[in-house]
């Protein structure tokens, strides 16, 4: 067996699907937790800090580098994939099985898949563009920020371009529609995928398997629950 | 429950051959009893349809009585009609209502052709089965029975596997066409005995290759095999089917 045979396998495939969600499961959870440093309500300061940290250590660039290959491998994968899936049967039925089988958001993990790549191509723009690109080329640099005490320094204000995206433009109320769409797709995305990522690198313990349906449910709605207040809340004016 | 006759419309799948493009034929059926099996309904339309002197209903069928695998029909969108762990010739018209129309249609997969209106050919079950769905023994007298201790659980959960008839009825429900199911369940029953050991690793492997090489689908755990299944095999099995693979692809030490 060569290395080439088990990954273009039907199996090797789906292993290379779940172990690259899962590493963008893991990334979630980091974006998550600094993300939510908005809520500190101290006009940004500690989100910056985070933000800054992230953007300054060499470890996390490289990180960032296999983030972003992890992503369009996922993509790719899944593209590949489901392409073949459906060309397996030519000739369709006429009564379709339906929700009777199986979940509707479990049939369409490409679906989902393609919103949340789209998505993706929004969200870059507004804010990794300008953060990690801002001052090169013909990108606008963000604003600069000083703050005293404990995390004294100088910061780019990247909180203040969240406010500017989801507050202070005139396309903000879209802005903040088209996020939350975003957290509702990722939420179906991950109903099944958080599951189904455990099942294919082979997890089939009964006991555990019951605690990953209600772990991976639970991640799904609070993660992308905490994503979808991010936008509202800055939106509504409850963080400034 | 009371019994009772009724009149039904059929819509069925009619196709001369493997290479003929098929299509819906509508046929009405009369005075139909609640406790006739499916099979014998449609027995009841084709000698209907001999005595006309039109080609009767081609369908696969064999033990009828839900061991054998050769029923394979979807009705009404479900792969063996609308009951649970029921396959078709163990479904009963009782499950129909008077002046129904009920829709007929034959499994539907690249890998599973119709050979003629109902009847799909499934060899390919048969090859995956034959890349490695066995032991290898040398013969000579049975050993002793108690000789190889085995575990309670895991010999119930290999039965459990083993209880697949090789229907298809997963392939026909899964969205992707993935024969993973079936695969897993003849994977499993093997895996979880410790006669299944010493070709553990080239059975996962074979099997998987010959899976895809009939031009199955990849499993993607939306579960709508396990809920067509007629005998229930779980899914649990593709997630075994998916570590014995893994397990195996990673660690053989085998060039080719």
């Amino acid at each position: 067996m060569t290395w080439k045979q088990m990954f273009t396998s039907s199996i090797g495939q789906k292993f290379v699907m779940a172990l690259t969600g899962l590493f963008l499961i893991s990334f979630l959870v980091v974006h998550v937790g600094l993300n939510a440093c908005i809520w500190a309500n101290d006009g940004g300061k500690m989100f910056n800090a985070g933000a800054n940290f992230m953007s300054s250590m060499l470890v996390i660039r490289i990180m960032e580098i296999g983030l972003f290959a992890g992503i369009i491998i996922h993509t790719i994968q899944g593209l590949v994939l489901t392409a073949a899936n459906n060309s397996k049967r030519k000739i369709g039925y006429q009564v379709d099985y339906g929700n009777r089988g199986s979940k509707w958001y479990s049939r369409s993990m490409g679906l989902l898949g393609t919103l949340l790549l789209l998505f993706l191509i929004m969200h870059i723009y507004h804010f990794w563009v300008p953060s990690r690109l801002g001052g090169i080329g013909g990108v606008e640099e963000l604003k600069k920020t000083h703050y005293e005490g404990a995390l004294a320094a100088q910061y780019h204000d990247l909180y203040a371009k969240m406010v500017e995206v989801f507050h202070g433009s005139d396309w903000s109320l879209l802005i903040v529609i088209l996020y939350v769409l975003g957290c509702i797709s990722l939420a179906y995305h991950l109903m099944h995928g958080f599951e189904s990522a455990f099942r294919t690198i082979g997890l089939h313990n009964n006991r555990y398997l019951k605690l990953l349906r209600f772990t991976g449910r639970g991640f799904a709605i609070i993660v992308c629950l905490a994503f979808a207040m991010m936008p509202i809340s800055m939106y509504l004016g409850w963080v400034k | 429950m009371e019994h009772y006759n009724m009149n039904l419309s059929l819509k069925i799948w009619r196709q001369k051959n493997v290479k003929a493009n098929g299509a819906f034929e509508t046929y009405q059926v009369k005075d139909i009893s609640s406790e006739m099996s499916f099979l014998e309904m449609i027995d009841v339309l084709n000698e209907d349809l001999i005595r006309e002197g039109k080609d009767p209903i081609a369908f696969d069928h064999d033990c009828r009585e839900g061991i054998c695998g050769s029923c394979s029909m979807y009705i009404n969108g479900k792969p063996h009609g609308p009951w649970k762990a029921t396959t078709v010739c163990q479904l009963h018209m009782r499950a129909f209502k008077e002046g129904e129309t009920i829709v007929v249609e034959p499994w539907r997969a690249n890998a599973f052709p119709v050979v003629k209106d109902l009847v799909v050919d499934r060899s390919a079950f048969d090859r995956i089965v034959q890349a490695g769905g066995y032991i290898s023994v040398n013969t000579g007298n049975a050993v002793d029975g108690n000789a190889i201790p085995i575990d309670k659980d895991n010999a119930d959960k290999s039965f459990a596997a083993a209880a697949c008839i090789a229907c298809g009825a997963c392939v026909a429900a899964c969205k992707n066409s993935s024969a993973m199911l079936f695969t897993s369940a003849k994977v499993s029953h093997l895996a979880l005995l410790p006669q299944g050991g010493p070709e553990r690793k080239t059975r996962a492997i074979n099997m998987v290759a010959q899976m895809d090489k009939e031009g199955f689908g990849a499993c993607t755990n939306i579960g709508a095999c396990e809920a067509a299944c007629p005998k229930e095999i779980r899914l649990t099995n593709i997630a075994r089917l998916n570590a014995e693979y893994l397990s195996a692809s990673l660690t053989i030490d085998k060039e080719n």
